[in-house]
């Protein structure tokens, strides 16, 4: 684009991301302060994610962004657009296609290669801050991996639901070091995390903590022997392709109650039926 | 006494501008046994307590601490997470005012697990019957373990946090005027629970206090301070039945008289 | 009606920046804002974007004002966003107040003082009445003018500080910290702390400011000093090793005097606060000075107990551009998370249900 570096960020910027991206990935977990740059996306637009897919864009990479799991929201649009007229590179919505993909609370059903890296949106990287609000008291825990509050978090989820009630933004365990926040996708994401062969950044920009996780990494979901780490979803097959291994979205269909559970991956859900599956809701929309 | 001290000071000076809290002390526990500190306020005895545990950095002298394996630790020397992981585990600080200690947002069940999970623990049946079996411990109804602190009284509040602070059975523990702010009726009971339980735990115990009863019930050896020295230190009926030093015997008289 | 997955982000965001495009003219016959009309006549909301903006560039911020509607914390947000892509070639020395043009300059705590006091362009003693006559175009009488008084102005504090009184701060002798290269941490210098106060939101700063006032970490503020006027920006480039002046800026600072006890070592001397901000904003840079001195509660060994004080709470919130975008972004879609959120409540509610039914 006319007046601006490839990619929207000068080079020495890109120099001090990459940086930090090499700290992060170094100690898996843990979070690196960067000098976050003012984008001109709005914070809690993803700023974080697009500096860094800013930062590790080359000319002939392809790119993917998803928002809630789907290509065609209008923020995944909307970063997608602004890749696509900075850096000019090729934008795809098949998963098995990109070579980078940018998220925002969603991890792709297909299983990740090692060729692709994954760069998630993060909100609040701390995942202390609902227990604890001074960033100087919880990077003295991180220091120390003094995580007994996390722990109680969770006792005191038992101890007055039965269960843990965490639902999304999941705490983990990487590499038996550091708790991390995975960002807030669906705790059914969490396990996808876990030795997963993409390397995965996450960005915070507001905050201004990069972290990572290296391809093969072990990632633990916080749990108790005897409560073990459940993930949630709804119960249905997707209406539309009939998965029942993918996360669902719930669609109000009329004022009487009518529900339509559907892949929240969008690129997911048009694969599987144009290799000819059908979900119940399918077959209506198809006679349409 | 025999045998090889639990944790020692010596030559522990510290001053604060020009106001000199510590002057050249030297004190030791053993093993098993409870040290009364006591001395009015100012004379330096919570900064001696806060100095043993590694809280306040005293500008000469050392303390040492033999872990089980009866390896020496030099406290002030010793990195920060190692200082952190032997005060959640070994040993334990109970202070007067419990809300300092306890986590008033969380459950008591909740306050008294926090340690056990710190130090490890991931089996929620194991941690919850370890609360229960502690809130039995120090008398708290085992209907109240999902109830929040703040539901608690004051004399409660202090049981809770002798729970959630011997749950991992520490070999000491530093208390600072635990009974303080309680009424009467309210310490006693509280005097008793700590008796027999550091009794029955074979817990060593620095309790610092300023009332002279306190450290008779509670204490087999007692070390009297004035204006940042120890004056006079023995076992305590000994010390107070037969005081050899100007100020304790107005300690003790003072008591006597009121 | 069979579900169809929605389509058509794109075709969304063209047609809703079209629309937008079309509000911001508005109606067409109406003669569109010129960005000088913006500039010369909307001065003080230029002043505001560009300290805001942390960009001292009028021009620049009139457009801004005129693209975001008169939104000024879009206009900060648009002017920080342009600035982000222009390299940093040096930081400037500290600016010397004392040489400054003077276009305003009051002291609350002398009735009268060497250079006097000089009201300036103010509404302070307006009548807050509308005038009638501003609806229509009118040749304004020009305001009478004196010949520049040459007296020297010296800052109401080193009149203090002469005396011992006000207690000295030390020459800053390294490079000043900046927030737009490296993140907040903290323990935060003083330097990154007036940076980030500098640059933080004026509606923000006056209620934590005000808040002072009203028993919330209060410090006995006098107005030791406002003025307002031009100061010279120089650098120091490294291969000449001496300064060249670089252009005038318009700035507004307040250094607010507060009483301090003293202590067993230090006698009893008066502390500061201190403000500066781009443009005419004397409201900002009192409040910023007010704030200033709030969060230097621990260092002077005062109780931290008021949310003024509290260092951490201020600068991770003062902050419009980054606020205004995390609170709006909750309408960004977060239906996988609140999927979630159902999935679990329905869950929670039937292990409820089953236990009813189990006791009964």
């Amino acid at each position: 684009m006319k007046g601006y570096n490839f990619a929207y960020l000068d080079e020495q910027t890109k120099r001090m991301i990459r940086r930090a991206l090499l700290k992060a990935v170094a100690i898996p977990g843990h979070q690196v302060p960067f000098g976050s740059r003012e984008m001109p996306l709005p914070y809690g637009w993803g700023t974080g994610g697009i500096q860094i897919t800013a930062a590790i864009l080359g000319a002939s990479d392809v790119l993917k962004v998803i928002d809630q799991g789907a290509d065609d929201t209008t923020n995944a649009v909307s970063i997608r657009r602004f890749f696509a007229r900075t850096a000019n590179v090729a934008t795809t919505t098949r998963t098995d296609e990109a070579s980078v993909i940018q998220t925002r609370h969603r991890i792709p059903e297909k299983q990740l290669n090692e060729d692709q890296i994954i760069v998630y949106q993060v909100p609040q990287p701390e995942p202390l801050f609902r227990l604890e609000s001074s960033r100087i008291e919880t990077k003295r825990m991180h220091g120390l991996a003094d995580y007994g509050l996390m722990h109680v978090k969770l006792y005191e989820d038992i101890a007055r639901f039965g269960q843990i009630s965490i639902s999304y933004d999941y705490p983990v365990m990487v590499n038996g070091r550091y708790l991390m926040s995975p960002s807030p996708i669906p705790s059914f994401d969490n396990p996808k995390m876990h030795m997963m062969p993409a390397l995965q950044l996450f960005g915070a920009g507001r905050e201004k903590r990069i972290y990572a996780i290296p391809p093969w990494t072990e990632v633990r979901s916080l749990d108790f022997e005897d409560h073990p780490f459940r993930a949630i979803n709804a119960p249905d097959p997707c209406g539309l392709c009939g998965a029942t291994d993918s996360y669902l979205d719930e669609v109000v269909t009329d004022d009487k109650g009518g529900r339509l559970f559907v892949c929240s991956d969008t690129d997911h859900c048009a694969e599987r039926r144009a290799q000819g599956h059908i979900g119940a809701d399918g077959m209506r929309d198809a006679a349409e | 006494m025999s045998g090889q001290t639990l944790i020692s000071g010596r030559g522990l000076s510290l001053s604060f501008g020009r106001v000199t809290a510590l002057r050249n002390v030297d004190v030791d526990v053993w093993p098993g046994e409870m040290l009364a500190i006591v001395g009015e306020s100012g004379s330096g005895k919570t900064t001696l307590l806060n100095v043993l545990a590694g809280r306040v950095s005293p500008d000469r002298g050392i303390v040492q601490y033999r872990d089980p394996e009866d390896t020496l630790h030099d406290v002030h020397a010793m990195p920060a997470p190692t200082l952190r992981t032997l005060h959640r585990s070994d040993w334990g600080f109970v202070h007067q005012d419990p809300r300092q200690n306890l986590r008033m947002a969380v459950s008591a069940g909740g306050n008294v697990g926090e340690r056990l999970m710190a130090r490890g623990a991931r089996h929620y049946g194991n941690i919850r019957a370890q609360a229960l079996d502690w809130l039995a411990q120090v008398e708290i109804d085992a209907s109240r373990i999902d109830d929040l602190p703040r539901t608690f009284s004051g004399g409660m509040l202090q049981r809770l946090q002798i729970a959630r602070t011997l749950v991992t059975h520490p070999r000491l523990v530093f208390m600072d005027e635990p009974t303080g702010g309680l009424d009467v009726s309210v310490q006693a009971r509280l005097l008793d629970l700590i008796r027999s339980l550091v009794a029955r735990l074979n817990i060593a115990a620095v309790l610092v206090t300023h009332d002279i009863a306190v450290a008779r019930l509670l204490a087999q050896r007692i070390a009297v301070m004035q204006r940042g020295e120890i004056v006079e230190t023995g076992l305590t009926d000994q010390v107070l039945d037969d005081p050899r030093h100007p100020y304790t015997q107005l300690l003790v008289s003072s008591v006597l008289t009121t | 009606m069979a579900y169809v997955a929605v389509k058509g982000g794109e075709r969304a965001i063209d047609s809703a920046h079209a629309w937008m495009a079309e509000k911001r003219r508005g109606n067409p016959e109406v003669a569109e804002l010129s960005l000088d009309q913006i500039e010369q006549q909307l001065g003080r909301a230029v002043d505001r974007v560009m300290g805001e903006g942390s960009l001292y560039d009028r021009e620049l911020a009139a457009l801004a004002i005129k693209q975001a509607q008169g939104d000024l914390i879009e206009a900060a947000f648009l002017l920080r966003a342009y600035r982000t892509t222009l390299p940093r070639f040096a930081h400037s020395l500290a600016v010397e107040t004392t040489n400054m043009r003077i276009e305003r300059r009051i002291s609350a705590i002398f009735k009268d003082l060497p250079g006097g006091q000089i009201l300036g362009p103010t509404y302070d003693y307006t009548h807050r009445l509308l005038d009638f006559g501003l609806t229509e175009p009118s040749a304004n009488a020009p305001a009478p003018t004196e010949p520049p008084d040459d007296a020297s102005m010296p800052r109401v504090p080193d009149i203090l500080g002469a005396e011992g009184l006000l207690e000295s701060v030390g020459a800053p002798n390294r490079e000043p910290g900046d927030l737009t290269r490296q993140p907040l941490t903290f323990p935060a210098d003083r330097d990154v702390r007036l940076q980030a106060l500098a640059r933080g939101d004026e509606g923000f700063l006056l209620a934590m400011g005000y808040s002072t006032q009203r028993g919330y970490g209060g410090s006995h503020p006098f107005a030791g000093e406002v003025r307002m006027g031009t100061v010279a920006v120089e650098i120091e480039p490294a291969e000449l090793g001496f300064a060249i002046d670089i252009g005038d800026i318009v700035v507004s600072e307040c250094q607010m005097v507060n009483q301090f006890k003293g202590s067993k070592t230090a006698p009893p001397q008066f502390t500061r606060g201190y403000g500066l901000v781009f443009g005419f904003s004397e409201r900002k840079a009192m409040s910023m000075a007010l704030v200033d001195r709030a969060m230097r509660a621990a260092e002077l060994g005062e109780d931290v107990t008021a949310p003024a004080q509290n260092v951490e709470f201020v600068l991770y919130h003062s902050d419009n551009v980054e606020g205004t975008g995390f609170v709006e972004h909750l309408k960004l879609p977060h239906y996988v998370d609140f999927q979630s959120e159902l999935q679990n409540v329905r869950r929670l509610r039937d292990e409820v249900e089953r236990l009813r039914e189990a006791a009964e």
